[in-house]
Parts: structure tokens; C-alpha cells; sequence
């Protein structure tokens, strides 16, 4: 079955966050909301949760510290130990200090990429992926919000629609998808 | 959204709307380029072709070519080297630092900063290639295994610190220049009436949607990015000193040179984003966007950094003198009597006296004097790392292998040619790329738009 999509059109950030807050109020559920910025405080009101890529990046950071410790301990000190300028290569703990620095990059290495590849397969946002917002003014100075007829089943269409038109809209379209 | 106090001035000027916006940033990249860019582009073309040319020179006939002898090992190479290294910390500081702190003026000018980030250390990362003077080996650097028994790279010493740090530096900063870009291209892609370009932008857009849930991602990852890049900056410039710090070369061996590196390298950053938006906001008519409060709070910036510069480089004369280390007090007695006199009095007058007339606000809100004083403090800045590598390598503890230093045509002509490489990458970056982040000045437009700051001030 076809489901009806209602894409409501704002021009004003503010106006689209009071227009939510009115709806959700009302057990509405808003699917989605696009815009040109992130609009602040959106996140609650529509139930986005807290993205974890924070957390992502620590254990990323984590891995590359210890593959860095590892790996360098692996290098200078088990496999080719090397008297250089006279600064023998002894033990792990003995060498840290000199180890630090490209311990360091490699943890901030693998933290960064690993959290931006992963921000980017989470996104859908690889090169070439075709652009999927509702309507292409929303890159500009358009704000939209999305909702789903069949997860708001307690309202008609029609309800959906004429409550949408009390929250400043400018534009509304109903979609078959 | 948080309220701004009224008395600040605002960051961005005009009765515009967020469509306005729109339409400013991305009119020079949709318009024809002006006739002056295609001026402009010929020249640093013409510029970096004899930096290639130079290159290819170098390359195949070997170092020798250089001004180089056994005293002086290290000169214009390295000297420009540490220069475009420093250059390219301002756009981190922007970007990352600024983020962090909160502030609002960084938003007009983050984006050409991080560009300029990226092209100062790709030229950056030029110079230590060459020096190999077998560039087509300098995957050795790397902990690769090879064929050689089990040789591997040393990890005990700064010059491969500095292959981990630039290489970071750059990947990271290029991550974040992209993550940031992302959103803006989806604008110019949703825009573009041409086929091809609305092809390729939509490919760089990476298929941004603007959802909530997207924007959520954006900001945490932003900001996590600016939590990374902001020790780099500061670990990749003390690297880069403890190239010299871990030598015993009078001159070299000292502590104060992380911290003194790192604003040296902050202060000629600025000075060279001052040197690109004073240019760039004129061209493509962005005074609206960059304001004279941005530049004057830039200047800030640098009268600071310049400041703890100066600190810096008389505690190492005080120091040299209060270590009773005879080659170390003659190593800075030479410095400013010396055969290179002249570089060192240039560098303590760029550097050290000039930007002190910044305290006076009439001086550091007039453009023209700024965009005047930007190049002096890039000039300072060479001298400055010219002074300390080359001043303290030629006259060393046997008075019989003192030398002088002389650069050929080959160092003057690949120190040209990256500055002529440098503005045609920024060239073209300026002509098809956004050069202010759109996104971020949208966001802030209700809090610093004069427009909008005069209708709160009537409520």
C-alpha cells in the first residue's frame, strides 16, 4: 500500500520548532525535519536521539594507541633492536617517552578517521549518493518537516494537514511513496 | 538560541536573509570569474611552473644544485619548510580552537582558513621530499616491512615524528575541511542549473539530505574533530622545533623553542589569512561577511602572538648569556653581530616592533595598514626560522669549518614556485568552492545580523 507522506514547508527556523513543539504536544509524530543548519533544540522535540560517534571516536582513539604501543614495541625493541646515536633500545617502559609522540599522532589518526568514516556510512553520505531531500530549497533557506500518515494513524490526512496549517506554514504537499 | 548583548557589533552586516546568504557566497562560483582572476591565476601559474620546473631540476641533478656546503646542511629548504608549516596552523586555530571557544566571528573565515591550511602543508610537506633528494623512496619513512632484513624506520627520533605529526596534521585537517563542506556543496548542488556541474557538485555533496538527525551527527562530529585538531596544532609545531631542541647545535638546544614555535607558527597565520581575506573580500565582494571587527580581532590575535614571539626571543638571548655556555652566548652574540646581522634586525623588526602598533585600534581597524603589516609578519616569520637555522649551522665550535650561506637560483626559485602553487590552489579553491561556510553563517545570522540585532534592540 501506498504510504502518504506530508512534506510542511517553513521559512523560518523558529516558526518550524514552535510548529513541532504545538504538534508533538498533540501525540503527532514528526518523521524528519530538513533544513540549511542544524536548528537547535529540534532534537528532543521530534525524538532524534544523541548521536554515540563521541564514544565511537574514543575507542577508535583507544585502538590506535594500542596498536601504535605495539607496533613500535614490535619494531625497536623485539624484532631489530638498534643501538642509534647511542640510545640502545632497552624495554617498553625505558623507551615510552621517545615512543609518545607518534603514539599520540596514531591515537588522534585512527580517532579522527574512524570516527569520519563512520559519520559518513552512518549518514548515508558517500561520494555519489543521489540527494534526497524532500525539496532542493532546503539546502538554501527552507526548513521542512516530514510526517508519515501511517505513523500517525490517530489523525486523518486531512487532520494532519489543517493542523499543520495553524503552525506558519508557507507550503504543503502530500507525497505517495 | 542564546541572545547576544547589544553592544556587541555585529559579525554580519546588511539586512540579509538566509537566502541572501545563499545567494552572496555562491554568485562567484554560478557567475563568470572576473577578469582579475584569470590575471591573477596566469601569474601564480606562471610562478608555480618555474617552481616545478626548479623542482624537476633539483630532482634530477641532485641537491648539489642547492646553496648547501658540509657547515650549512640545512637552509632555505628546511627554513621554508617550518615557514609554510607555520602558515597553515592559523587555519586549525580558526577552526578547531575557535570552535571550541565558542566564537562566533570565526564562522566568515574558517573555511579559506582551513583551505589555506591544507595548501601550506602540502607545500610544507614539499620541502623535507625534495631534501631526500630521492623523493620517489620516501615511502621508507613509513614502517613498511621491506626487503632490507627487518629495517625498520627509528621512532626515537623527531624527524620521523615529524613524518607521523604533518602527515595527521594534513589527513585530519583535510577530514574536517570536508566534513564541513559537505552541507555546502549539497547547496550549490541543489542549485546548479548546468548538467556537468550539478553532476559534479553532486558528487562532492556525497548525497547530503540536511535531516535532524544528520545536522545532530554533524555538530557532535565537528566538534569532536576540533577536540582532535587542537593538540595537533600544538604537537606538530613542538615536533617540528624538536627537530632542532634534540640537536647539541648552540642555537638549536633549547626548551623554549615548543612553545615559542607554536605562536611563531600562530602569528604568521594569521598574518597570512589576513594577507588572503583582505584580497578575497574585496574581490567577491564579501565585506558584509568579513568585517573590519573580524579583521580587528584577528589583529588581536596577533599582537599576542607576536608578543610572546618577543618574549620568546629574549629569554633565549637572557639565556644564552645566564648558561655561561661560552658557544651558546657566541652563537647569539654572532646571531645579531654576525655576517647575518641584517636577518636577524629584520626579523626583530617584522616581528617584534611592528606588531605592537596594533595596540592602537586605529591603526588595527584600518585595512589597508593591516593587509601592509600581514606581509611584514610573513616576512619577519621567514627571517626568523632563516636566522635560527641558518645562523646557528655556519659558524659551529671549530672556527675552520665556519661558512656563509648563499642561495642559488634553484632555493629562490622553489620558494617562489610554492608561493605561486599556494594561490593556485587558493585560486581555484576561491572560484569553485564556498568560501565561507554557509551553514555556519546561517546559524549564526539571528544572533550577530545587524539586522537582526536591530530588531532586538527595538523590542
Amino acid at each position: 500500500m501506498a504510504e502518504k507522506v506530508i512534506f510542511a514547508m517553513y521559512d523560518d527556523d523558529t516558526v518550524l520548532l514552535e510548529g513541532a513543539k504545538k504538534l508533538v504536544a498533540k501525540g503527532v509524530h514528526v518523521n524528519d525535519v530538513y533544513s540549511p543548519f542544524p536548528i537547535h533544540g529540534i532534537d528532543p522535540v521530534i525524538g532524534v536521539q544523541h548521536t554515540r560517534l563521541g564514544i565511537a571516536a574514543f575507542l577508535y582513539g583507544l585502538t590506535g594507541t594500542l596498536l601504535a604501543i605495539v607496533g613500535i614495541r614490535y619494531f625497536m625493541i623485539v624484532d631489530w633492536p638498534l643501538n642509534i646515536g647511542g640510545k640502545p633500545s632497552f624495554s617498553l617502559m625505558e623507551n615510552l617517552p621517545a615512543f609518545i609522540p607518534i603514539t599520540f599522532e596514531f591515537t588522534v589518526f585512527c580517532a579522527a578517521h574512524g570516527m569520519a568514516i563512520t559519520y559518513l556510512l552512518r549518514n548515508k553520505t558517500l561520494p555519489g549518493m543521489p540527494a534526497r531531500n524532500p525539496d532542493p530549497r532546503t539546502t538554501d533557506d527552507k526548513f521542512v518537516m516530514e510526517l508519515h500518515a501511517s505513523e500517525n494513524s490517530k489523525y486523518s490526512v486531512e487532520e494532519l494537514q489543517s493542523m499543520l496549517k495553524e503552525t506558519g506554514i508557507i507550503e504543503l504537499e502530500v507525497r505517495e511513496s | 538560541m542564546q541572545k547576544e548583548a547589544a553592544i556587541r557589533q555585529p559579525l554580519i552586516l546588511g539586512d540579509k536573509t538566509y537566502h541572501d546568504i545563499t545567494e552572496d557566497i555562491c554568485r562567484p562560483i554560478e557567475s563568470k570569474a572576473p577578469k582579475a582572476w584569470y590575471v591573477l591565476l596566469s601569474i601564480a601559474g606562471v610562478v608555480a611552473l618555474w617552481g616545478v620546473g626548479c623542482i624537476l631540476y633539483l630532482l634530477g641533478t641532485g641537491i648539489g644544485v642547492w646553496g648547501l656546503n658540509k657547515t650549512v646542511g640545512w637552509a632555505w629548504d628546511i627554513t621554508n619548510f617550518v615557514w609554510w608549516v607555520g602558515i597553515g596552523h592559523a587555519g586549525t586555530l580558526i577552526s578547531a580552537v575557535l570552535l571550541l571557544f565558542r566564537q562566533r566571528w570565526r564562522m566568515a573565515i574558517n573555511r579559506s582558513a582551513e583551505a589555506m591550511t591544507i595548501f601550506a602543508v602540502i607545500m610544507a610537506a614539499t620541502f623535507p621530499g625534495i631534501h631526500m633528494g630521492r623523493i620517489w623512496v620516501a615511502y621508507w619513512v613509513l614502517p613498511l616491512p621491506n626487503q632490507f632484513g627487518s629495517l625498520w624506520v627509528n621512532f626515537n627520533s623527531p624527524l620521523l615524528w615529524d613524518v607521523f605529526a604533518i602527515s595527521t596534521y594534513f589527513t585530519v585537517s583535510l577530514v574536517f575541511w570536508y566534513i564541513g563542506l559537505i552541507p555546502d556543496f549539497a547547496t550549490i548542488r541543489d542549485r546548479m542549473t548546468k548538467p556537468l556541474a550539478k553532476k559534479v557538485y553532486g558528487i562532492l555533496a556525497f548525497g547530503w539530505t540536511g535531516n535532524a538527525k544528520a545536522w545532530n551527527r554533524f555538530e557532535i562530529v565537528s566538534l569532536v574533530l576540533a577536540g582532535l585538531a587542537t593538540p595537533l596544532v600544538f604537537s606538530v609545531h613542538s615536533i617540528v622545533s624538536t627537530d632542532f631542541a634534540t640537536s647539541v647545535i648552540p642555537g638549536w638546544h633549547t626548551t623554549i623553542f615548543p612553545p615559542y614555535f607554536v605562536s611563531g607558527a600562530v602569528f604568521s597565520g594569521f598574518a597570512m589569512v589576513l594577507t588572503l581575506l583582505l584580497i578575497m573580500r574585496k574581490v567577491m565582494h564579501l565585506e558584509n561577511y568579513i568585517t573590519n571587527k573580524h579583521v580587528e580581532y584577528m589583529n588581536i590575535v596577533i599582537i599576542v602572538t607576536g608578543s610572546i614571539v618577543g618574549v620568546a626571543y629574549l629569554t633565549e638571548l637572557f639565556v644564552s648569556w645566564y648558561s655561561g655556555v661560552e658557544y651558546e652566548s657566541y652563537a647569539f652574540i654572532n646571531r645579531f653581530s654576525g655576517p647575518y646581522a641584517w636577518a636577524y634586525w629584520s626579523m626583530m623588526t617584522c616581528n617584534v616592533i611592528s606588531p605592537q602598533l596594533f595596540w592602537f585600534k586605529k591603526l588595527r581597524t584600518n585595512l589597508t595598514f593591516t593587509f601592509v603589516m600581514s606581509i611584514i609578519v610573513n616576512i619577519g616569520m621567514w627571517f626568523e626560522r632563516f636566522v635560527i637555522i641558518v645562523t646557528s649551522l655556519h659558524r659551529d665550535y671549530i672556527p675552520s669549518s665556519w661558512s656563509m650561506f648563499y642561495p642559488t637560483f634553484v632555493d629562490i626559485g622553489v620558494f617562489i614556485g610554492t608561493i605561486g602553487i599556494f594561490f593556485v590552489f587558493f585560486l581555484l579553491f576561491a572560484r569553485f568552492f564556498p568560501v565561507l561556510a554557509l551553514n555556519e553563517v546561517k546559524s549564526i545570522l539571528k544572533v550577530s545580523g545587524e539586522k537582526y540585532k536591530k530588531m532586538d534592540h527595538h523590542h
